[in-house]
């Protein structure tokens, strides 16, 4: 291996001949290191995008049908006449907001960014395994991306059936306006978005297989590189029966066919459908869907592994129970679809089977949980904006993901079911906790990425005031659940009965506002420090992985010389036999050292 | 106002973290090292403070929300089952709360107790099997008891027993309101498909089937107290839900489909509102609205009535774009009244007939090619 290293090296000496223009080096640029920082930016936008618009809903919600001149500028005289928010883009606001949230920013460009960026760093390798597939890869999210952004133009408006988009709703125009030209986009943006991932998701999987360096056996990976791993595998199993749903949904809708629909009369007329059933769409949905929390989250808390690791300065407490955890939570996340359908009308017996299934991932998930607090225990804790929110995601993934024993149990799901209460729990637990691994990943491999620092202190001020927020706007959304005030309502006004919640709508649009406009520091921050930044050194965090051993500016090929050798596991830190409290992973064994993985 | 207050403060305290941010850049101007942007002991002890604060946060929020918004969530439950769901959820909540007070603490304590100093070494510290199994053990040991539990009462729940006595009726739905079919006499619902909807049938029964025959539609649903009610949903054109909180009970309306849930009403309308819970509340929220009606009154428009509560039946699947509105009264009356209730109302099959009586003009409809043959059949039942 290490020879082949070295021919690689002479392969990249040759490389240096032919100059990179502008076009191949940052627009069709096959390169890992430029790959992810086109995803990281794309979704930057998407993000933009995606939280203003809950900005829009969420004032909606507090101060039902006022008028705001905001709402006239952005959604024009159709959606907002006099700046009163029609009901119809309501609810293509939130339709998008999921969709873009969930799939352009928490997998796209979270698992887009950092599994590109890491995979090869970290394993030692080149690039990756198709240099050429990762780049139309990013290319097809791209297209994807554009064509969703589109769709919220079409005279009819956007898809706004929800994010998971079930028939007959999303397939009847008469249903819906946003069913039209809206939803076909929303589809085809998927169809695209899907085989963008696919290609990604066995780049990943290809690579980490084959091109790990001498010496990097799988138990000696950075929890990164693992979470990454099995996070592509998922998406493997589960992304095409998205797009086969998709497609039948195609057919539904275009083609005649009745995959999904039967027996509808609306708009004064009987239509032809007949034999199909919705609930087939809604297993399609989530057999993808909530494996889909996991594409989402996995990679978040691989990247939470190695943050808390290295400003613990300690190893990852119990290294292969978090390995079998993540192995556990992927295995488990495939059958646990159901427990999105406890009261859609299929048997109860498959109830009973989801909850059971679902509550064992209660366990794995609780090992994870343990082994960070265990490896904070006794550390001398580097206080880093990317510890900061490391740390943060811990915080809400327990109070998320305790929740969910709540909606995980078929009995206790029949009230909370689409209510307030789902969605302050999946916020917490996927929403806010992937979004702090994103940001705590954004902090710490900045340097890797833009060979500058971020503002530290910038960075302190985001955390502590996106960290109030997030508690601020999800814990009290908790109890407007509890008393019954069901989602993807436009305004409660014409139930008295929920007039007493209004005052805490109020009070989480405020935390709302208040924390996204704090997200602009974040942006101020990211966009000065590519140009103005401070100067990073080779190594600024003291960490054991092989990412720091390159140079800090970015060459074809990663390293210029061999790629090193890799000859122990990735947190030896604050290892007694040793001086320096970090040990990296190309360090030879010192004679008579034990190896504690191998 | 309250709400203009905060943001004033959050606005202020992050201008003042601002300035703060300068001011620390301002004092590492002289230093020439690029590792300025790396936590120093001063940082860590400043962000390890915040987080021991930040736990204080934590708990004051929990306990602030317990207090303010606690008394809003569904009080006690208006159907048999609904205290089994209750006790279910009130057992959840007490280990949810346990463990999430233990392991907040963890973290921010660890946080705050472990911050960096420089030329302190962590310690060495990568495995125990010990510990791994303790918390694998406990938390399976726990949550087998809550699927028990939770399988038990899903299963009482949901399984209705065929010989039971029950009340059988249809929640029918569609963009945007609910209607609701009695089975009448015979206790059971006639059969029903949308391409027998025509005029006054506008849920589409089968009026040729010998079970529509006594079948009654409203608008307004009526159950008795102390009996079980097998309800029966269907939906005519996109997905629905049957939502009734205070009775803990929900369904999805499927097209094309017959779901079903069962429950037995506990306390009437007129005992629900007496009791003392619901009195506060609803004391509240006119207080609420007689305050929103003076703001209105003074902008010239029509004060808002007074509330009184009713049971509702709530649609709570995204259905369109007045889903937000789609709504019916449930009222759990006596036995007795729900008797005299019903005496009076028209079953769907007069309905059709006096329809047809009156001026031809619904009978011309001929969109449908079974219209003809059903026409028939109304005749044939108008000659019984």
């Amino acid at each position: 291996m290490s020879a082949e290293g070295h021919d690689h090296a002479i392969d990249h000496e040759h490389e240096h001949h032919h100059k990179d223009t502008f076009i191949t080096k940052y627009i069709f640029s096959i390169d890992h290191k430029m790959i992810a920082k086109q995803y990281l930016i794309t979704g930057i936008i998407m993000g933009i995008i995606g939280v203003g618009m809950s900005m829009l809903f969420r004032m909606q919600l507090a101060w039902p049908e006022e008028s705001f001149k905001i709402f006239n500028i952005l959604l024009g005289d159709k959606f907002a006449p006099n700046g009163v928010m029609a009901n119809d883009i309501y609810l293509a606001l939130v339709t998008i907001h999921g969709t873009i949230m969930v799939f352009f920013v928490l997998t796209a460009a979270l698992s887009g960014t950092f599994s590109n960026l890491l995979i090869p760093l970290q394993i030692g390798a080149r690039d990756m395994a198709s240099g050429f597939m990762n780049m139309v890869s990013y290319w097809l999210f791209f297209v994807s991306s554009i064509v969703m952004i589109s769709s919220l133009f079409v005279e009819a408006g956007p898809a706004s059936s929800g994010w998971t988009i079930y028939p007959p709703l999303s397939a009847l125009p008469q249903a819906i306006p946003g069913s039209g030209m809206g939803m076909t986009l929303w589809l085809v943006s998927m169809a695209l978005f899907i085989a963008s991932s696919l290609m990604g998701s066995l780049n990943y999987v290809v690579t980490v297989i084959n091109l790990r360096t001498k010496g990097m056996t799988m138990t000696r990976l950075p929890l990164t590189i693992w979470a990454f791993f099995v996070t592509a595998i998922i998406g493997i199993v589960s992304f095409p029966v998205l797009l086969s749903a998709a497609l039948l949904l195609i057919f539904d809708r275009s083609f005649g066919t009745s995959f999904f629909l039967s027996d509808i009369y609306i708009a004064g007329e009987v239509l032809h459908y007949q034999g199909g059933s919705p609930v087939l769409f809604e297993h399609l949905f989530w057999f993808l869907g909530h494996p889909e929390v996991y594409i989402v989250l996995l990679p978040a808390l691989g990247i939470t592994s190695e943050v808390i690791a290295t400003n613990s300065r300690k190893p990852i407490f119990g290294y292969r129970a978090m390995i079998m955890s993540i192995l556990a939570i992927a295995f488990l996340s495939t059958i646990v679809w159901g427990h999105h359908m406890f009261i859609s009308g299929m048997n109860p017996f498959l109830g009973s089977v989801f909850t059971f299934t679902t509550l064992l991932i209660a366990i794995p998930s609780a090992v994870k949980a343990f082994n960070y607090i265990t490896t904070l225990w006794k550390g001398n804790l580097q206080l880093n904006p990317a510890m900061l929110f490391s740390i943060g995601l811990v915080s809400t993934f327990i109070t998320g993901g305790l929740t969910g024993i709540i909606l995980g149990d078929s009995t206790l799901d029949i009230n909370v079911h689409d209510t307030y209460f789902v969605v302050a729990h999946f916020h917490l637990v996927m929403g806010i906790s992937a979004l702090y691994g994103m940001f705590a990943g954004i902090y710490h491999w900045f340097p890797r990425m833009f060979g500058r620092m971020l503002n530290k202190n910038l960075g302190y001020v985001h955390f502590w005031v996106t960290a109030i927020c997030a508690y601020g706007v999800f814990f009290p959304m908790h109890f407007i659940g509890l008393a019954g005030l069901p989602r993807r309502y436009y305004t409660n006004t014409n139930f008295p009965l929920f007039d007493d919640l209004q005052n805490v709508n109020v009070l989480i649009t405020t935390f709302a506002l208040i924390g996204g406009a704090f997200q602009l520091i974040f942006l101020y921050n990211f966009f000065s420090s590519i140009f103005y930044g401070k100067k990073s050194v080779m190594n600024p965090w003291k960490s054991n992985t092989l990412e720091w051993t390159a140079p800090v500016e970015h060459i074809h090929g990663n390293w210029p010389g061999e790629i090193p050798e890799v000859h122990r596991w990735p947190y030896d830190y604050s290892n007694p036999n040793h001086e320096e409290d970090f040990v990296p992973q190309n360090v030879p064994m010192k004679p008579g050292e034990q190896a504690l993985h191998h | 106002m309250t709400s203009l207050l905060v943001i004033i403060v959050l606005v202020l305290l992050a201008i003042a973290l601002w300035q703060l941010t300068k001011i620390f850049d301002l004092t590492q101007v002289g230093s020439t090292s690029d590792n300025t942007e790396i936590a120093t002991d001063k940082d860590n002890n400043i962000q390890g403070y915040l987080m021991f604060g930040f736990l204080a946060f934590i708990y004051i929020f929990t306990i602030y929300g317990l207090i303010k918004w606690g008394p809003l969530v569904l009080h006690t439950p208006a159907s048999a089952h609904g205290g089994q769901v209750d006790n279910l959820m009130n057992i959840t909540w007490i280990l949810i709360f346990i463990v999430q007070a233990i392991t907040q603490v963890l973290v921010h304590y660890f946080a705050f107790k472990y911050r960096g100093k420089e030329g302190q070494k962590a310690l060495f510290f990568a495995d125990n099997n010990k510990l791994e199994a303790v918390w694998s053990i406990i938390p399976a040991v726990v949550l087998a008891g809550l699927i028990l539990y939770g399988l038990y009462a899903w299963t009482n729940i949901m399984f209705v027993d065929e010989d039971e006595d029950t009340v059988v009726i249809e929640l029918y739905a569609q963009q945007f309101n609910w209607k609701a079919r009695y089975s009448g006499e015979d206790n059971v619902l006639g059969k029903a498909n949308v391409r027998y909807i025509e005029g006054v049938n506008t849920v589409g029964i089968d009026l040729a089937d010998s079970y529509s025959q006594d079948d009654i539609v409203v608008t307004e649903l009526h159950i008795p107290k102390g009996k079980k009610i097998l309800f029966k949903m269907r939906s005519q054109d996109v997905l629905h839900s049957a939502y009734m909180p205070h009775f803990r009970a929900q369904m999805n309306c499927v097209p094309g489909m017959v779901t079903q849930f069962a429950f037995e009403p506990i306390y009437t309308t007129a005992e629900y509102r007496e009791l003392p819970f619901m009195v506060e509340k609803v004391a509240n929220i006119n207080a609420l609205r007689a305050k929103k009606s003076e703001a209105l009154v003074a902008k010239g428009e029509p004060a808002l009535d007074p509330y009184t509560f009713d049971y509702l039946l709530l649609c709570n699947k995204i259905c369109g774009a007045s889903h937000y509105n789609m709504q019916m009264k449930i009222i759990v009356d006596t036995p007795e009244d729900y008797q005299a209730w019903l005496k009076d109302k028209a079953t769907v099959v007069n309905e059709v007939k006096a329809s047809l009586a009156a001026p031809a003009a619904t009978g011309d409809a001929k969109s449908i090619d079974s219209s003809s043959a059903k026409k028939d059949d109304v005749a044939v039942m108008a000659a019984k």
